[in-house]
């Protein structure tokens, strides 16, 4: 009897000593992405290594995510809407290098989206491509790019629309998303927040929505309620993944951390994004959900905006051309 | 003097008051107990509030007045004051009718009323935001009735006036009905019995041992809807120049990593509240005076 005890007590605290817990710190609508990734991930490592992982998962704005990471949320890796986001905890804390984007594939983005439209069954404002979100009379709902990391990818998407269509044309972009602008009724302060304004206060002719969000929409409300409009150019939404080192460093996962980043890339990694409606990167995957996935002309931040760094700047900073939208007397 | 007794009770004061100087009352221990409530501002209030300012000082003095003056920034202090004391008049007065009738009648269901009075503070204020906006915005129960008078509240800086009230009824109600209640009635009857007209009685009798109350109430009802964030971003609408508050523009910054912006914004709104109190206060202590002078 004693004897059971005492090994039931070995035995527990040894595959205590096994089980690994890492804590994965994401924006606000990957919940259910990570969920499937976690438990594909717990079964493989198990597999592999005989260990047990418990990965848990936080999530909120992207922007308050990164803060709370810098003032000392011990995340093991986080997995974010922007790169500015892990920037600024390379930066501002010093817990992974600042090169942290060249570590992984793809610019450490595993998978990606875009930004589509989101409009009423049957699309009565008859809303195409970019230039229909400027016309007088339509009602444009997309958050405000100070709050929301989202927004401003919608933001780059217009200005980079625009710029295509006047010869990188500064000034002419600047009319153009000024104009869309003027057809935003209300400026919600996250993503969330703006879909329920489309969706459910019935506001607005069309919605600007990450990809994967629009899809959940559609099977959320059903195809008799809204439906899905791909423009002809988009901006190549990439949210970034890392290891934050010196974390990870402190809690001995630096391993297991690397293992569950490089997991996303794998084929069944890509599987499960793409069944969550992320665009995956592999060729296979990609082709295997060819049908999903509508076709259309992509441009980075990078090649149109030179970054992030850059973007933040020129645009969404104290007195960049949003502020100057609505600023009087310009 | 138990009119003198009655406001004494409603600012929660021990009735042994101190004349001048410091007097033993009767318990016990002043300095352990003032040592003791030091510590505990300073670890809850005041070390939080200084690393504002210390963050706000890492900027140079231009830079902070730019800051703070921004076009977008001085409308956004319009509104959130304006907003906030406009809640908390209306509240002023509507609350005091609702205190005045759990006060002074007993009706089926009071204790209900009575709770939900509370239920304000309880309720997670973005619970609070996205049922008001679904209320009044266009296509809701209420809105559609008010878009036919031409009226929005969804979206336009009524709407933040209108969850502002919300969450600040219950400090109205929860300050006054207790001083209410205490109120002696033979004081009314004997105002009547001298001929005093039933005005005269609210405004000559009660209204006067209600009023320092009635400041509390206000001043607070106040302060909570100059921080409130979670109800009013949803009902707002947050649109640059026209319905975006304080508190708003503050996470803007901190989205942009802008510490010491979002500090020196913090700052401003801090000092604004500070002073507003500290009148709203002053109002309520000579009215106080005013009364144990009689």
């Amino acid at each position: 009897m004693k004897l059971t005890g005492i090994l039931l007590l070995t035995a527990a605290s040894v595959s205590l000593a096994a089980t690994v817990r890492l804590l994965n710190v994401s924006y606000d609508p990957t919940r259910e992405l990570y969920q499937n990734i976690n438990a594909a991930f717990a079964k493989q490592w198990k597999a592999k290594t005989g260990a047990d992982v418990v990965i848990n998962q936080s999530h909120g704005g992207s922007g308050s995510q990164a803060r709370a990471v810098i003032d000392g949320l011990q995340a093991d890796v986080v997995t974010l809407a922007l790169s500015y986001d892990i920037d600024a905890i390379a930066e501002k804390a010093g817990l992974l290098p600042k090169n942290w984007q060249g570590r992984l594939p793809d610019n450490s983005s595993p998978y990606t989206s875009t930004i589509v439209f989101l409009v009423r069954k049957g699309n009565p404002k008859r809303i195409k491509d970019w230039n229909d979100l400027a016309r007088p009379g339509v009602s444009v709902i997309t958050p405000n790019p100070k709050t929301s990391g989202g927004a401003r990818w919608n933001y780059l998407a217009a200005w980079g629309y625009a710029l295509r269509q006047n010869n990188n044309d500064q000034s002419k972009a600047k009319d153009f998303v000024s104009r869309v602008y003027k057809n935003v009724p209300v400026l919600d302060s996250g993503a969330r927040g703006a879909t329920t304004t489309f969706v459910q206060r019935g506001i607005g002719d069309v919605l600007l929505a990450w990809e994967n969000e629009a899809f959940l929409a559609l099977n959320e409300l059903g195809k008799d309620k809204v439906e899905i409009v791909t423009p002809s150019v988009s901006i190549l939404a990439e949210p970034p993944v890392a290891v934050v080192d010196k974390n990870a460093a402190r809690h001995g996962t630096a391993a297991v951390a690397k293992a569950y980043l490089d997991f996303l890339y794998s084929p069944e990694g890509q599987e499960i994004e793409a069944r969550n409606y992320y665009r995956p990167r592999s060729k296979e995957v990609a082709a295997k959900y060819d049908r999903q996935f509508p076709h259309l002309t992509l441009f980075t931040v990078d090649e149109v905006f030179g970054g992030w760094q850059n973007a933040q700047k020129t645009y969404f900073a104290e007195g960049g051309t949003f502020d100057q939208i609505y600023r009087p007397g310009r | 003097m138990p009119l003198g007794d009655a406001s004494g009770r409603a600012s929660g004061r021990v009735p042994t008051r101190q004349t001048g100087g410091l007097r033993h009352g009767i318990l016990p221990g002043f300095w352990p107990s003032l040592g003791a409530s030091m510590m505990y501002l300073s670890l809850i209030v005041l070390i939080p509030l200084s690393a504002i300012f210390l963050k706000s000082a890492s900027m140079t003095w231009p830079r902070f007045w730019d800051a703070i003056t921004a076009p977008d920034v001085v409308a956004s202090y319009k509104l959130t004051f304006g907003a906030s004391l406009g809640a908390a008049l209306v509240n002023a007065v509507f609350g005091f009718v609702v205190a005045w009738v759990l006060a002074r009648y007993t009706f089926p269901g009071k204790k209900l009323v009575d709770a939900l009075v509370d239920l304000p503070f309880a309720l997670p204020t973005a619970v609070a935001g996205i049922a008001l906006t679904s209320l009044y915005s266009e296509n809701g129960w209420i809105g559609h009735r008010l878009a036919g008078w031409g009226i929005r509240v969804a979206f336009t800086p009524l709407g933040v006036m209108v969850s502002l009230i919300f969450i600040g009824l219950p400090f109205l109600v929860r300050s006054v009905q207790p001083v209410l209640e205490d109120v002696d009635r033979e004081l009314e009857d004997a105002a009547a019995s001298l001929g005093a007209s039933r005005w005269q009685v609210f405004t000559r009798v009660i209204f006067p041992v209600v009023r320092p109350a009635l400041l509390t109430g206000f001043a607070m009802a106040f302060a909570r809807a100059l921080g409130e964030y979670g109800s009013v971003v949803f009902i707002s609408g947050n649109m640059p120049m026209r319905t975006q508050i304080t508190p708003l523009l503050i996470v803007a910054k901190l989205e942009q990593y802008d510490y010491a912006g979002a500090a020196a914004l913090a700052v401003v709104m801090l000092l604004a509240s500070f002073v507003l109190l500290l009148a709203i206060n002053f109002l309520g202590a000579r009215s106080r005076c005013y009364m144990e002078a009689r």
